[in-house]
């Protein structure tokens, strides 16, 4: 028998918007967070600030280290390997 | 002192019901770089130094609130990976022990300073306080039509994370905003989305649980995204 599941709020959507992203919500929660989204444009920005949030940390990773703290380590390894 | 022995205690009865030790850890390419690193091969040892130093000083930089202590204990990690790599059995990747190392080091210089509280007992209490990802108040109360919905909705953002970030000073809000999370939300944050490491890493080298991990993503980035938001000035009014 299939239950009629309670609509999704605005207020229960947010909570749920990263096991959401990880495809971790139960298929009926899916669904039903589908379907919100489908009809709140409040909840749709929200989602896409989100992802734009996590977008931006990922372009917060530095990439180059410090040359002194390079070239100490080096004379680490240089006095470790002897 | 044997450094991976001492990396190895991570997965001990101090990370209770997190950690599987048998994951089918080294990659060929990581064993191949341990080869040439226990050869002595500068090349690989750069190589290794640049693709994670930044991410330990970011991680350690979580147990001790000094960055000079910090750049200490990922000095001291380096020696300890070098120390170790002999010994190193490959029950879990490479990068995994590098940071299991480095959490050792740092809990334990963290205790010595007597400045931070030990990690294990560090991601319950921030999984209790009830801690909702969006103020209340912007949505409907009880009484109204459509009670939980916004009264509060967000209004789109004009610019993208690049155009964001040309601004040193939204990268200086979102900065801010990390550093004043909880530690473990830090840690998670920081392994998850700056570094793009996967969940069962972050589970693995931090010791929680998958669903824990989960919910302390969650808080930050619902954090993360708020502090953008107030930056951005584009809360509805």
């Amino acid at each position: 028998m299939l239950v009629k599941q309670q609509e999704m709020s605005c207020k229960e959507l947010v909570e749920l918007l990263t096991e959401y992203l990880e495809g971790k919500l139960p298929p009926a929660d899916s669904l039903r967070f589908d379907e919100h989204l489908a009809l709140c444009e409040g909840c749709r920005i929200y989602l896409d600030q989100m992802r734009t949030a996590i977008r931006t940390l990922g372009s917060l990773r530095e990439e180059s280290i410090p040359l002194q703290a390079k070239e100490d380590l080096l004379r680490v390894f240089r006095t470790w390997k002897t | 002192m044997n450094a991976h022995s001492h990396a190895a205690k991570t997965t001990g009865p101090q990370n209770q019901g997190a950690v599987p030790t048998d994951i089918p850890a080294v990659s060929a390419e990581e064993r191949a770089l341990i080869e040439r690193l226990r050869c002595g091969d500068e090349g690989a040892f750069v190589r290794l130094v640049s693709q994670h130093h930044n991410v330990l000083l970011r991680v350690a930089r979580t147990f001790v609130p000094d960055r000079a202590v910090a750049e200490e204990v990922v000095q001291e990690t380096w020696l300890g990976v070098l120390r170790g790599l002999e010994s190193f059995e490959g029950r879990c990747s490479l990068k995994t022990w590098i940071f299991q190392i480095l959490i050792n080091r740092a809990r334990t210089r963290g205790q010595r300073e007597a400045r931070t509280v030990p990690f294990s007992a560090l991601a319950d209490p921030e999984l209790e306080k009830a801690h909702p990802a969006v103020d209340p108040s912007r949505f409907a109360g009880p009484d109204s039509d459509y009670p939980d919905h916004w009264s509060m909705a967000p209004r789109q953002w004009d610019r993208t994370p690049e155009q964001l970030l040309l601004s040193g000073e939204c990268r200086a809000h979102i900065e801010q905003a990390i550093a004043g999370l909880p530690p473990v939300q830090r840690q998670v944050i920081t392994l998850r989305d700056i570094q793009g490491w996967d969940n069962e890493e972050i589970c693995n080298t931090l010791g929680i649980s998958e669903s824990n991990c989960r919910v302390l993503l969650h808080r930050a980035r619902s954090r993360v995204r708020q502090v953008m938001e107030d930056y951005l000035g584009a809360k509805a009014s």
